[in-house]
């Protein structure tokens, strides 16, 4: 009976049809936002206060990686009006077609934004046509300074000698070490430690790269993208290459949880990679109109000052700066000075070829072969 | 092929039993034929009919999808793979296949380990859950009938917590600071943490921990519908107990370890979660590596084709497994 059933369903295999997209309505929209965001990424009243401001419902869903969520953009029919990729992500949806171009005439609070800012963002957004910068930050060094003063006689980390100097991240494997399993973002903060070009691609700078972290791997306890806010909080790990607002929050975790566990963040002096974070707008959002209304509201700097006092990630909203709380504002690991911002670099996005042969190493790397 | 054959010459002595006009009146003729050959008919039709089409929708739709994009490229595009047939829109259309994604596979030591890596994790769990479920199985099938239904339901009873907050109970219960090594500290035992969150021991131990009751189920039915009086028999004849189970009981349980085995392997195969959040950095599976070529390289065909090949590598050890099983039957 099986066989009979397979043979004969075998025979009418259809297969897939293209998917047909409905054609934009320039008819007023119905008043229903739908925002894609990264999971604990903004203010607890933001979006009530825009729905009592505009009446417009907003249906909030999150993510929590890059690669989600461009899975869902380069399927088709997201059903989102408005995403937050990163903009080293976001360069390449561009390419693929995913976005459409901003009505600045509908942003009448654009000028609050930080020309420089913006500036380094029309690396990945020519002209700055498809995305507004959100947030942005940087990838360093959290760290547990009691554990780090028994083990290297001194609690302050300002190197990535700690971790890509063997020697060194020998004496912390007893205490763990986690790393961001991002490949692309630890790749070029090893090739920048390196001295080579961040966003290289070529074959032998990948070796060199791969070299550097060869040398960490033995010390490394795993390979992890948000792991470590717990590890740290709870003392499983003592180092962790991660997210500057994701340590903040580790550290706010443990003052919570009163467990006498101390966080810290470093910006190590070799400089690291920074990262920004865009809303953009698909092409076949359906509340196009409501989705710019949204932009604007987040341009308005009381709005988004209210949002790095929550998260703990620097806006890219010049006049909101002196809006932020002062803490947040003054913490070297949130709002860097000039000097080290000059050590700061971006990510440029890569060709197809690199990030294959950019996994495989890290594969390698990861399970020791 | 032989079964197609089977089914067809079944069905015809059937109809022509219910088209030979009987002798009686027209009316009751009529009857006859509605009774027996609408329902008969009908209800084949809807029975045969239900999985072939679950079958159809459900299997073979994804999969003929999955394998197309397998044999496209890559692109930037949405979405980001090429399309396999090209239509100028007047005369000309273009097929273009790409078998490159499988001859990569082939040419690259990662995927064949990363298989090797599975079927190993899979093989040993199912083991495990074989010999830690069938002594369940045999307990239970031996209480009295009236307690079964509770020992049954303390075997599912884990079902009724998602799998991930279970998965994450025993990261609470393994991690350096867990309540393992908590109490073992506290007693005295150690005075260093144990490890044993991301290793492979802990790939192991969530694994049988999650497919243990789909081995106890099927061994459970087996078990239970053996005929008590072959035993008996046995020990008439002057078996010994162990003897008796190793002659009686465990050939016959056959089809149940089988069945129970294929529910734990094809699943544990294609496993991603518990070596994601349980394993080391160094536990190399298949499930893995699906997930890097579609989400990390955003390689849609060679995610693809990976996935076929899996289902390739899947189907052999079933089929044998099935082999196996039927000639059992034949046997038995």
């Amino acid at each position: 009976m099986f066989r009979t059933s397979f043979k004969t369903a075998a025979a009418v295999i259809a297969l897939a049809l293209p998917a047909v997209s409905p054609a934009g309505a320039a008819a007023p929209e119905e008043k229903v936002l739908n925002i894609f965001n990264w999971s604990d990424y903004i203010a607890p009243d933001t979006i009530a206060n825009f729905e009592k401001a505009t009446g417009i419902k907003v249906n909030y869903d999150v993510f929590d990686s890059n690669e989600v969520l461009e899975a869902k953009l380069l399927a088709g029919q997201s059903g989102y009006d408005l995403v937050v990729p990163t903009a080293s992500f976001l360069e390449r949806q561009i390419k693929a077609g995913v976005f459409q171009t901003l009505d600045k005439t509908a942003l009448t609070n654009y000028a609050n934004l930080d020309p420089a800012i913006v500036a380094r963002i029309a690396k990945h957004d020519p002209e700055n046509a498809r995305a507004m910068p959100y947030t942005w930050g940087t990838i360093g060094i959290g760290y547990n300074p009691d554990k780090i003063k028994e083990r290297l006689g001194t609690d302050t980390i300002t190197s990535w000698d700690v971790l890509f100097k063997p020697e060194i991240s020998a004496k912390l494997k007893d205490c763990g070490i986690a790393i961001l399993d991002s490949p692309s973002e630890v790749m070029a903060i090893a090739l920048n430690y390196a001295g080579l070009d961040p966003n290289s691609e070529k074959k032998e700078d990948l070796d060199a790269g791969k070299a550097v972290l060869q040398g960490l791997r033995p010390n490394v306890k795993y390979f992890h993208s948000s792991q470590y806010i717990n590890d740290l909080a709870n003392g499983s790990v003592c180092v962790a290459v991660g997210y500057n607002g994701d340590m903040l929050q580790a550290r706010n975790r443990a003052a919570e949880a009163k467990n006498g566990v101390p966080v810290r963040y470093s910006i190590p002096s070799e400089g690291t990679l920074m990262w920004f974070d865009v809303m953009a707008i698909p092409n076949d959002a359906r509340h196009p109109q409501n989705a710019h209304a949204f932009l604007n509201y987040l341009l308005q700097p009381d709005v988004i000052a209210a949002v790095t006092n929550t998260v703990n990630f620097a806006n890219a909203n010049k006049a909101a700066t002196a809006l932020v709380n002062e803490a947040v504002r003054t913490d070297p690991g949130i709002y860097p000075s000039d000097a080290v911002r000059e050590k700061l670099f971006a990510q440029k996005s890569h060709t197809v070829k690199f990030d294959r042969l950019l996994t495989r190493a890290w594969t390698e790397l990861k399970t020791g072969r | 092929m032989s079964g197609g054959d089977h089914t067809a010459a079944q069905a015809a002595p059937g109809q022509g039993v219910a088209s030979r006009p009987g002798p009686g009146p027209a009316v009751s003729w009529l009857g006859q034929r509605l009774r027996l050959r609408v329902p008969k008919g009908l209800g084949r039709g809807v029975v045969s009919g239900i999985p072939l089409g679950w079958l159809l929708v459900f299997f073979l739709l994804p999969f003929a999808v999955v394998l197309k994009i397998s044999l496209a490229d890559t692109a930037i595009a949405m979405p980001p793979y090429t399309a396999l047939l090209d239509w100028d829109g007047e005369a000309v259309a273009t097929l273009q296949l790409n078998f490159g994604k499988y001859l990569f596979l082939l040419e690259d030591t990662l995927y064949l380990a990363a298989y090797a890596g599975s079927l190993k994790v899979a093989a040993v769990s199912t083991l495990f859950c074989l010999l830690i479920g069938y002594p369940m199985a045999l307990f239970i099938a031996r209480q009295p009938a009236e307690r079964r239904p509770l020992w049954l339901a303390l075997v599912i009873l884990p079902f009724w917590t998602s799998l991930l907050l279970r998965v994450y109970a025993w990261i609470g219960l393994l991690q350096h600071n867990g309540v393992i090594n908590n109490i073992l500290i506290s007693l005295g035992i150690i005075d260093q943490p144990l490890v044993m969150m991301q290793t492979d021991f802990a790939v192991y131990l969530g694994v049988v921990y999650t497919y243990l009751p789909f081995m106890v189920l099927p061994l459970y039915a087996t078990l239970e519908k053996l005929d008590d009086t072959l035993l008996e028999a046995a020990a008439d004849l002057g078996s010994a107990p162990w003897k008796a189970f190793l002659t009686v009981t465990l050939p016959l349980s056959r089809p149940g370890m089988v069945a129970g085995s294929m529910l734990v392997f094809i699943p544990a195969v294609g496993e991603f979660v518990i070596p994601a959040l349980m394993g080391g950095p160094d536990t190399l599976m298949i499930g893995r590596v699906l997930w890097d070529e579609f989400f990390n390289n955003r390689d849609w065909p060679m995610a693809s084709a990976v996935a076929v090949v899996m289902m390739v590598v899947l189907v052999i050890p079933v089929m044998l497994l099935r082999n196996g099983q039927n000639k059992t039957a034949e046997h038995g």
